[in-house]
């Protein structure tokens, strides 16, 4: 069933929010040990909401359309109550005094909160292999890595763990993970959706956004989440675009389309080719105009990302000091508050996450800034420039989410070069500020696995990539006969749960 | 630690000429704190004024306080400064214990305000201070060091930390360098401090209690050759928080660095600490291994960019500048600058204003604020304006006395029993009956009284030695309990014996 589907049953009230989410927990018991996709499942308070918004039903009160869908979120989300520990030791044991924005808003929505799914530390990563709890899988392949850094919400959605999830996208940690799982997910326009109580990898980057296992999903869930909050200034006032309608609808008629030239050629998979080209031929036929689009400073992207990401989380990682909250190492009486410090950090944080603490310090250290951060930022202008002309001619662009399906778990873990460039694709709308989302479009002949379809529209515009994705992956099922996730294999004797 | 050499001042200044600078800090007096919604009172029990965003907990976000924007260009208009169309705010990163974040949200190279002035008046001599730049931060938290001598970090067997200060709106005023002013040196940076504190004062910016470190300062200090064509290295002392401190500090500095100096030394651009017992300083961190603070614009936060009306209309409500103030006030009060000044040192212009409005004479409001409040604001230990009597009361004593009602005992008697709760100056002439005996044939009954038992005194008198008629009139005023004008009685007794 999907989410919408769900939300239909519950409203007529053919099942409760209590059955609802038991099956989801017993769904999560019987195969989270094998994708290990939850850090933390809250089967408690989840069950006493269910009965909060079942005892609402029954009272006949009025209730969101999401009421009694269960929902994981991954564990950077703060959660009163809840642990959060971002995928790292240094915060193992952290419960939050307070929800974040969006949390509070799923709560007031009704929507069940299963649990917090596992990610790259700190949302550092496209494998969830830097995570300090270890990896998880992804459920068309065991062997394979469900994407990062939000891959146990990918996970979860795909393995029919939860309906929905949500997660963050600072330079693809939403659509990568979605591809390479065969499910929906979208970064909403960069200030659509509030950061307040999200722990922050890279303020400027950081975006909050739904996985759903089809397009209307993740609409529903973009819809309940986003929308203006005074507590976080880069929020945006303004309403939400119609995404829900724009799902519905999911014409793309007259609508023009730029394939991006710059994001194809040398690494990417044949297979991934093969499949964005079909869709691209799929949303001609539906009556879209398509042209192709140039976008030179793309091409620079992925440099300049990893100097305004590192720089940013280098400042924003520096309160995990051990004073406060979290892990604290070494403080026996004979050290001073500064060698407690060192100690923590460096037993708390991974390998991956020292890096970039390292690379945005030196990025923005005097005599350096100019060379560094500031280049990286007249390159993110001249991107910026780059979507404003490329959206002068055509309503959205569109790309492969990724340049290859899902990758062995430990393939790319020595070799961070390759790691990045999961990411090839996701990162200029990050660096942008606009929408972008990623849909299934077929599974790539070389090895068996999702393909995602990347539509990208200008900020605000978010319900473009709705149409454009509803359009295709109506017309994608219609040609497979059924979903796409009917077609994972990964866990073997659990039968076509779609 | 080391004794310092010193040269003596004048000697000092027979072969140098000192440059100084400073830079205050003034803690806004703001209801709420710089970057969320903390009351700023202080003195609250510890970490009772704290939220995640003070606290800098993980996920939480700023929102700046709009009060605290118009608090700094109300400033900045005082200061005849310009005022920025657009700023932005930096972090300052760095580690320390007492900083929630371990980055200070702070304004770096586009502060609010720049390049204005404030002129100081220097024995007669008006000198221009240039003010560079004012600009608003975030104040750190407040460490307590237990244990140890010194009361610092090093050598304390614990540390506690109040983050009630943390978050609270700092606005930094940095000056140009102050040339020129030779041997007045240290005079000239304890009257700028003093004209910025009744300035800002008279803004209603902050209340300014150096005490409470409400105004703390920064004060830089070199030394070159007379003639020199090049400034010396300055340093700069920290933890100067006190008039008489600034003062002292830039004559230790003269002395300290003119030995230096004189020894073919040079002079280490480092902090110094300042010491209120001894009057001395003390080197802390040199510039050499001085912190890179890595600044880069706050991501979290939007620009702020107050429009040109606003300015305007903050510009429009400025209240007149104190030493503008203080001339007019002279001559309106025909009062010399001496007098006006022990006013101003004893925090009783507003009062002495307030009680020259109230319809007293400037000579007459000024008598009483100076004389018999200021004894009781001594006595009690408490602020001339914190007393419990009102400009209007004092008024009235002081009509009440040139009406010949009260005599200056009576009017002392009533000053009491105002303080003490007991009423308005007429319900307690009243209540008490305190009101001069003017009724003369009281008096004269009085008076027969005191001719006939001093009949020496009155032979005195008959003689033509008026001046004996003192004894009679005291005796009267004893009779009367000094409910007698006294004047009146001598009048009557010459009368009678003439």
């Amino acid at each position: 069933m999907t989410a919408a589907e769900l939300a239909a049953a519950l409203e007529r009230k053919e099942v409760s929010a209590t059955e609802v989410t038991r099956a989801h927990l017993d769904r999560i018991a019987a195969v989270d040990d094998r994708v290990h996709a939850f850090l933390h499942v809250a089967a408690d308070s989840a069950l006493e909401q269910a009965a909060a918004v079942d005892a609402k039903r029954h009272n006949g009160e009025p209730l969101s359309p999401l009421a009694g869908v269960p929902v994981a979120v991954k564990d950077v989300f703060a959660t009163k109550g809840l642990p959060t520990t971002c995928g790292s030791r240094i915060l193992e044991g952290w419960h939050p005094p307070y929800d974040a924005t969006i949390t509070t808003r799923l709560k007031q929505a009704g929507a069940i909160i299963l649990g917090k799914t596992n990610m790259d530390e700190f949302a550092m990563g496209s494998s969830t292999e830097n995570s300090a709890y270890g990896t998880s899988r992804n459920p068309w392949d065991l062997d394979k890595i469900p994407g990062g850094s939000s891959g146990g919400s990918s996970a979860a959605v795909a393995a029919y763990e939860a309906p929905l999830a949500i997660g963050t996208d600072t330079g693809g940690s939403i659509r990568q993970p979605a591809a390479v799982c065969g499910i929906v997910g979208t970064k909403p326009t960069y200030g659509g959706s509030s950061r307040y109580g999200v722990v922050a990898f890279a303020s400027s980057l950081d975006t909050p956004g739904p996985f759903g296992r089809t397009v209307l999903d993740a609409a529903l869930l973009h819809e309940a989440m986003s929308g203006h909050d005074p507590c976080d200034s880069t929020s945006i006032d303004a309403p939400v675009p119609p995404v829900v309608a724009a799902a519905r609808e999911a014409d793309v008629s007259g609508m023009r389309i730029g394939v991006v030239t710059e994001l194809s050629g040398e690494g990417y998979q044949p297979g991934v080719m093969a499949r964005f080209a079909e869709s691209v031929e799929l949303l001609e036929s539906l009556g879209a105009k398509v042209t192709e689009v140039s976008c030179p400073h793309f091409r620079y992207a992925l440099p300049a990302y990893y100097l305004i990401a590192p720089s940013e989380c280098s400042s924003n990682l520096a309160r995990f000091d051990a004073m406060r909250y979290g892990l604290r190492v070494g403080d026996d009486g004979t050290r001073d508050a500064e060698e407690v410090m060192a100690l923590t950090r460096e037993q708390g944080f991974g390998a991956e996450v020292k890096r970039r603490i390292i690379l945005g310090a030196y990025a923005l250290s005097s005599g350096y800034y100019d060379a560094y951060y500031g280049k990286a930022q007249q390159v993110r202008t001249l991107i910026i420039r780059d979507f404003d002309a490329a959206f002068g001619q055509v309503d959205v662009l569109v790309s492969p989410s990724t340049p290859t399906t899902a990758f062995r778990i430990g393939e790319r873990a020595d070799d961070p070069m390759a790691m990045y460039l999961a990411d090839l694709c996701t990162i200029p709308s990050d660096l942008a500020g606009n929408a972008a989302i990623s849909v299934p479009c077929g599974l790539a002949d070389e090895d068996g696995l999702p393909v995602g379809l990347q539509v990208m529209a200008p900020a605000m515009a978010d319900d473009r990539l709705y149409r454009v994705a509803a359009a295709a992956e109506a017309a994608l099922t219609g040609r497979w006969g059924r979903p796409l996730l009917a077609e994972a294999k990964g866990l073997p004797g659990e039968g076509d749960r779609a | 630690m080391t004794m310092e050499t010193l040269v003596p001042y004048l000697e000092a200044m027979e072969r140098y000429e000192p440059v100084i600078g400073l830079e205050t800090h003034v803690e806004l007096g703001t209801r709420t704190k710089m970057f969320c919604a903390c009351t700023t009172t202080f003195g609250a029990e510890p970490n009772s004024q704290v939220c995640p965003v003070c606290l800098g907990l993980p996920g939480s976000l700023p929102v700046v306080n709009r009060a605290a924007i118009e608090y700094t260009i109300r400033i900045g208009l005082a200061l005849n400064c310009q005022i920025a169309s657009w700023c932005r705010f930096a972090r300052k990163n760095y580690f320390y214990p007492d900083m929630p974040k371990n980055f200070q949200i702070s304004q770096y190279d586009e502060p609010l305000c720049t390049d204005g002035y404030l002129d100081v008046d220097v024995d007669g001599r008006t000198i221009r201070v240039g003010i560079e730049r004012v600009h608003l931060e975030e104040d750190t938290g407040k460490s307590l060091h237990v244990g140890g001598a010194t009361g610092r970090i090093h050598g304390a067997e614990y540390s506690l930390v109040d983050y009630n200060r943390a978050g609270i709106p700092l606005v930094e005023i940095v000056t140009k360098p102050i040339t020129g002013t030779g041997a007045d040196a240290p005079v000239a940076a304890r009257l700028y401090v003093t004209e910025l504190r009744d300035l800002l004062r008279s803004l209603h910016v902050s209340d300014v209690r150096m005490e409470e470190g409400s105004l703390r300062c920064d004060v830089n200090t070199s030394l070159a050759p007379h003639g020199a064509s090049q400034w010396g290295t300055r340093t700069e002392t920290k933890n100067v928080n006190s008039l008489r401190s600034v003062e002292r500090a830039v004559a230790f500095e003269i002395e300290r660095q003119a030995a230096v100096l004189d020894a073919g030394g040079r002079v280490i651009q480092e902090t110094r600490h300042f010491h209120e017992d001894t009057s001395t300083t003390t080197s802390g961190r040199s510039k050499e291994e001085a912190q890179d603070y890595r600044y880069f614009p706050e991501p979290d936060l939007v620009p702020v960019a107050p429009p040109a009306a606003w300015v305007e209309q903050i510009r429009a409500a400025l209240p007149e500048a104190p030493a503008a103030r203080r001339a007019r006030l002279m001559v309106d009060w025909n009062l010399s600058s001496l007098d006006m000044d022990a006013i101003v040192n004893a925090g009783a212009l507003d009062l002495v204003e307030a009680t020259v409005a109230a319809g007293a004479s400037p000579a007459d409001a000024r008598k009483w604020w100076l004389g018999e409040l200021s004894r009781h604001a001594h006595d009690t230990g408490t602020e001339l304006a914190a007393l419990a009597i009102t400009p209007a009361q004092v008024a009235r004593i002081a009509a009440l006395v040139a009406a010949g009602t009260l005599n200056d005992r009576l009017a002392r008697d009533v000053i009491d029993a105002v303080l003490a709760g007991e009423g308005d100056p007429d319900e307690i002439v009243e209540a008490r009956g305190l009101a001069v005996v003017s009724d003369d044939t009281a008096l004269l009954a009085a008076i027969d009284e005191a001719i006939a038992a001093n009949p020496a005194v009155v032979a005195k008198i008959r003689d033509g030695k008026t001046a004996a008629a003192g004894v009679l009139v005291g005796a009267v005023m004893k009779a009367t309990r000094g409910k007698a004008d006294a004047a009146r009685v001598r009048e009557l007794i010459l009368e009678r014996l003439s």
